[in-house]
């Protein structure tokens, strides 16, 4: 028995963003993108709502979905750190910083840690090539990292997020 | 009256521009002294950066400030006294980065205040608009655009009042045309078009306008990468002014004219870079290519006569209609006219943007504006055009900028990525990157492309694992040249050229790989061999604490050992050793 259904996600959120989008034609990656600035990312059951009310097949919009790196068909946690993989950063180590990050937070490109604080997903460019190597977490740009530095960064944040947490 | 300007554009916010202006802000207060924002200066390795003026003249120029000098900059300005921020100061060297440029689709960045139209019109802003609306027709537009020898700048080099001849004389039955300006830049590694819009973002709507009123377009849309947040808010504040002043929307200018413009935010596609498949993206699909014809000027988004230029080409167009085509057309070679905005990044001194007219050397933006390689290193290559381009060696850096000496070489214009590597990157590394890079941004319509470039990735992967095969490199070569035939669009068709670049000028690279499982540049793990010279070992046990494989052997003030069979080559040892005893090979 398909299971695609069975999470419920609260669809009146949506309704302001279909009442002005759903019938312009060619809409359907601009609701998509407020969809996931709602959600966090767009739930299976969303997408099934998005595709009846745009009068497209599920598959199309899926298809739309899958296709752009911008959506996400999972949840995030509460730090997404963009780890940027352009060209610049690539020639200034790029790679250690992605091994550092795997070998703090057990987690590789697109997973998220299981406490729930951590997404890594990699990136194409941040556009910050002079300061390279970077990543951005939250909005946040971080430049030149090391290893080390990229290590004492996550630590931080997860002590300020256990700090807030017993708060 | 005194102004301090902090340069705000995505890397001086990231360099910490954001929290500079918050530390002056109180401390100016009652002053007298006006604060305002500015976008880039295209200096990116000095940001952030802050410039004070007297009135409109620049009197000092200071780079790499932190909050913690806000006081020291806000006295010095106060009294006029700059010796309390000496360090701060900008370098006489530095200066010539910017005098060694000619800049015209960058002339405003890092001048004018991205958020105040005043700022624009006080350079002369809309009144190439006010020029074309009033007293030129749309024959004599395209007219300027073919004198000047525009083309496009977002990397195919096309001659851009050609585009625009073939959309105003394509007829519209409903009456409805677009004009569209590409902003997905997705070369991993340029960031003009960032740039531009971020700073000066009336420049490109008043660009478009003109281009607009050349095409008789009825709706111009700007498809933005949604990975500029800053961009689209910068760009949507500029319509909103433009808009309440009358140069944009209904009966622009009061010359009964009227265009409308929007914003779309890209969804992160690499091939919608490209132009149809840019259009599909648009009406809300899938980015997958079209074939051509018809062609966007014909059949092109909705299905209407559309015309598609680059950020960078329309930032060009207000400058040739005020300064005229001929004055354009002095500037670069005889095949490539006007000038080209360079992102130098990777092993330079001096990483920014660069404008510089046609026809300068590699060499002299390399070495002479960006200073050259750091950390004494021997410069090897400078890539060009992302992953549609290819390597350029050394050896060549006295080839010239224009698009038919670069596509000899077999790299591409492209939109102006340079990154530029040193003896410590591996090319064929270089090219598994790229081809990583568009296995993963293929759309998967053609198979040559979608299998092709996964195949090549797989080769590449293996060589750079010490598993090459001999053969592999004519392997690549071949399979290389199907992708390039069998591929519809501009992806497929120039994804093998990192790969073929590569083999060109760094086919010893590849040799090593394959036959010595060596790595020259010592960047490939798999093919590092770490060892302690016992001769040299102090036996301090440091580099035995920091291993964290426990694959160092050895007693204290004894010589150690590593055992192969457990390194992992993560090369901490080598960075902990004081004594020079461990080497790589």
């Amino acid at each position: 028995m398909c299971e695609c259904n069975k999470k419920k996600s609260d669809l009146s959120l949506l309704s302001g963003v279909l009442d002005e989008y759903a019938k312009v034609e060619g809409s359907l990656i601009t609701i998509l993108q407020k969809a996931q600035d709602i959600y966090g990312y767009l739930p299976i059951d969303v997408i099934y709502h998005v595709a009846e009310a745009t009068g497209n097949s599920p598959a199309k919009v899926l298809g739309v979905a899958t296709f752009y790196t911008q959506f996400r068909l999972q949840p995030i946690g509460k730090y997404l750190i963009m780890q940027c993989q352009g060209t610049a950063c690539h020639v200034n180590g790029s790679e250690r910083i992605a091994s550092a990050i795997t070998e703090e937070l057990g987690i590789k490109d697109g997973e998220t840690t299981e406490d729930g604080l951590f997404t890594l997903s990699n990136v194409a460019c941040l556009g910050c090539c002079s300061l390279s190597p970077v990543m951005m977490i939250n909005g946040e740009t971080y430049g030149t990292l090391t290893p080390e530095k990229t290590i004492n960064i996550l630590r931080e944040l997860r002590e300020k997020a256990e700090k807030e947490g017993q708060a | 009256m005194k102004k301090i300007v902090v340069g705000e554009g995505s890397c001086g916010i990231a360099a910490g521009a954001a929290k500079v202006y918050s530390a002056i802000e109180p401390l100016i207060e009652g002053s007298g002294i006006e604060l305002k924002i500015t976008g880039c200066i295209g200096m990116c390795y000095l940001e952030p950066i802050v410039d004070v003026y007297e009135g409109d003249a620049l009197v000092q120029r200071l780079v790499r400030v932190s909050e913690k000098d806000a006081q020291a900059v806000v006295d010095a300005v106060k009294s006029g006294d700059f010796s309390g921020v000496e360090e701060l100061k900008i370098l006489e060297e530095d200066k010539e980065f910017l005098s060694k440029q000619t800049r015209i689709a960058l002339r405003n960045c890092g001048i004018v205040d991205p958020t105040d139209i005043k700022d624009y019109q006080r350079r002369g802003g809309y009144e190439a608009l006010k020029k074309v609306l009033t007293t030129m027709t749309q024959d004599d537009v395209i007219n300027v655009i073919k004198t000047s020898g525009l083309a496009g700048r977002g990397g195919a080099g096309f001659p851009t009042w050609f585009k625009w001849n073939a959309a105003k004389n394509s007829v519209s039955k409903s009456g409805r045309k677009y004009l569209i300006c590409n902003a997905d830049e997705g070369d991993p590694g340029a960031f003009m078009d960032r740039a531009v819009i971020e700073s000066d973002p009336h420049n490109l709507i008043e660009g478009m306008m003109i281009g607009a009123y050349a095409i008789g377009a009825t709706e111009a849309v700007v498809y933005v990468r949604a990975e500029y947040p800053l961009a689209i808010v910068r760009l949507e504040n500029a319509m909103k002014e433009a808009r309440e002043n009358g140069m944009l929307g209904k009966n622009i200018m009061g010359t009964g004219f009227s265009c409308d413009m929007r914003i779309k935010a890209g969804a992160g596609a690499f091939v919608c870079g490209e132009e149809t498949a840019l259009i599909e993206s648009l009406e809300g699909k899938r980015g997958m290519p079209r074939l051509k014809p018809p062609f966007p000027a014909q059949a092109g988004y909705n299905l209407e006569p559309s015309n598609i230029n680059n950020v960078e080409t329309f930032a060009n167009v207000p400058w040739i209609l005020a300064n005229g085509g001929e004055k354009f057309a002095a500037m670069g070679t005889e095949g490539s006219k006007g000038t080209k905005v360079f992102a130098v990044t990777g092993k330079v001194k001096k990483g920014g943007l660069v404008e510089v007219p046609m026809g300068m050397t590699l060499r002299d933006v390399i070495f002479g504006i960006a200073g050259g390689i750091k950390d004494g290193k021997k410069c090897k290559a400078v890539q060009m055009g992302g992953p549609s381009g290819g390597c350029i060696p050394y050896s060549m850096f006295d080839t010239v900028i224009d698009y038919k000496a670069l596509g000899a070489t077999g790299a591409i214009m492209g939109s102006g990525g340079m990154v530029v590597m040193d003896e410590s990157t591996c090319m064929v590394g270089m090219a598994k990157f790229f081809l990583d890079f568009t296995t993963k941004e293929s759309c998967g319509k053609c198979v040559p492309c979608r299998i092709g470039t996964k195949r090549l990735n797989e080769i590449l992967t293996r060589i750079v694992n010490g598993e090459g095969r001999e053969g592999d490199i004519e392997l690549l070569e071949e399979l290389c040249l199907a992708v390039k035939d069998g591929s519809l669009c501009g992806l497929g068709q120039s994804a093998p050229n990192p790969a073929l670049t590569t083999i060109r000028y760094f086919r010893d690279e590849y040799e090593a790989h394959i036959k010595d499982k060596k790595c020259p540049a010592h960047e490939c793990t798999a093919l590092l061999k770490y060892s302690i010279d016992p001769e040299k070992c102090k036996g301090c046990t440091l580099c035995a604490k920091k291993c964290p494989a426990k694959a160092i052997d050895g007693e204290v003030k004894k010589p150690h050992a590593i055992r192969q069979q457990d390194c992992i080559k993560c090369g901490q040892c080598y960075a902990t050793c004081r004594f020079g005893a461990i080497s790589v090979e």
